[in-house]
């Protein structure tokens, strides 16, 4: 727990470098001036490894070592895997990959 | 485009089109609201992050900044890792959001992964004005996820048993987003390249400083690539 002004500060930095990364290409490529085409190139492909960063990074701090070896993160995430293949709907997975890691952790 | 006729079905039309978002907004809202309420933090700060953040992933890791007492810096880059993505989503819409006129700041400033998934896919419907469209889509979409920040801190203080693991909705966010972008693009090195890139990563710089060398290994192998996946991802690239 924090003071509340530290609390609001972080929140307020939070917000202005979210906004920031948001603004930035528009103010970077104005009006009349071209995106290159590298940049458009890396605005096609970098989203989805983003996103297999973001995955990477959630499952960071799971410890493979010592028991359960994981197994929650990876049979819920297994799941979450095998239901949107499935379904094709992410929020069917999601609630119900989140519900499935709630019980394991519990249960191992 | 300016009767109110038309002004209603553009109304409509952006409310159908931000439906798939809304259940998953409430509910990834309140996984939100809840975690934040458990470290100690109550609805207006809820509010108040979903309104001015608005960005899903960050406010889930910003919980433990704030728990944790994380410093400016801390906080400036943090949030400059989990986010730089939205660099590229901003970049790959600089060409649709143009000529937005007043509604493009409040665009630009509500461009979450959802959102874009939403717009990034195809004109607005004919005969709507495709800036006043995307732009409600835009505040629908962060109407659902206010909402369901604020229920999650209300939810948090009033369910009588413990929540713990409800983490994980984020880590099933970013695995659904994943597996459904694997099944609908056809060349898959790019996320390849995203999750190996990083897995290798992380075992070299361990689990606290691994996210900034994983965004250039990245970029510098995407960037090596670009030969190949250029000219593949032709074929599927609108605009």
């Amino acid at each position: 727990m924090t003071s509340n002004a530290h609390a609001a500060v972080l929140v307020a930095v939070m917000a202005a470098v979210t906004m920031l990364l948001r603004f930035l290409p528009f103010l970077i490529f104005r009006k009349g001036r071209p995106v290159p085409a590298y940049i458009s190139y890396l605005g096609d492909v970098l989203p989805q490894a983003i996103i297999g960063m973001l995955v990477i990074y959630c499952l960071k701090d799971t410890v493979l070592t010592a028991a359960p070896y994981g197994a929650p993160e990876l049979l819920a995430a297994a799941a979450v895997v095998a239901l949107q293949v499935w379904r094709k709907n992410s929020l069917v997975s999601i609630l119900s990959g989140t519900a499935i890691y709630m019980a394991l952790i519990r249960l191992l | 485009m300016d009767t109110k006729k038309n002004t209603n079905s553009v109304v409509r039309q952006a409310f159908v089109k931000s439906l798939p978002v809304m259940a998953g907004y409430v509910v990834l809202g309140i996984g939100f609201g809840i975690l934040l309420h458990d470290a100690g933090y109550g609805v207006l700060w809820s509010f108040a992050m979903g309104l001015l953040i608005y960005a899903g992933s960050m406010q889930y890791v910003g919980v433990g900044l704030l728990a944790g007492g994380a410093s400016v810096v801390t906080a400036i880059l943090t949030t400059f890792m989990v986010n730089a993505r939205h660099l590229f989503y901003s970049i790959s819409m600089i060409g649709r959001y143009r000529d937005a006129g007043r509604y493009k700041p409040y665009m630009i400033f509500a461009l979450t992964d959802e959102t874009y998934s939403l717009l990034c896919d195809g004109a607005a419907p004919a005969g709507a004005d495709p800036n006043l469209y995307r732009f409600l889509v835009s505040a629908f979409d962060q109407c659902y996820w206010v909402i369901g920040c604020v229920l999650g801190s209300i939810l948090g203080a009033a369910l009588p048993f413990s929540t713990a693991g409800v983490e994980f909705s984020m880590t099933a966010l970013f695995v659904a987003s994943f597996t459904q972008q694997w099944l609908d693009t056809k060349d898959h090195i790019p996320a390849l390249a995203g999750l190996f890139g990083t897995l290798v990563c992380l075992l070299i710089f361990g689990p606290d400083r691994f996210l900034i060398p994983a965004m250039l290994v990245i970029t510098a192998a995407l960037t090596a690539l670009r030969p190949r996946l250029d000219r593949a991802g032709k074929g599927a690239a609108e605009q």
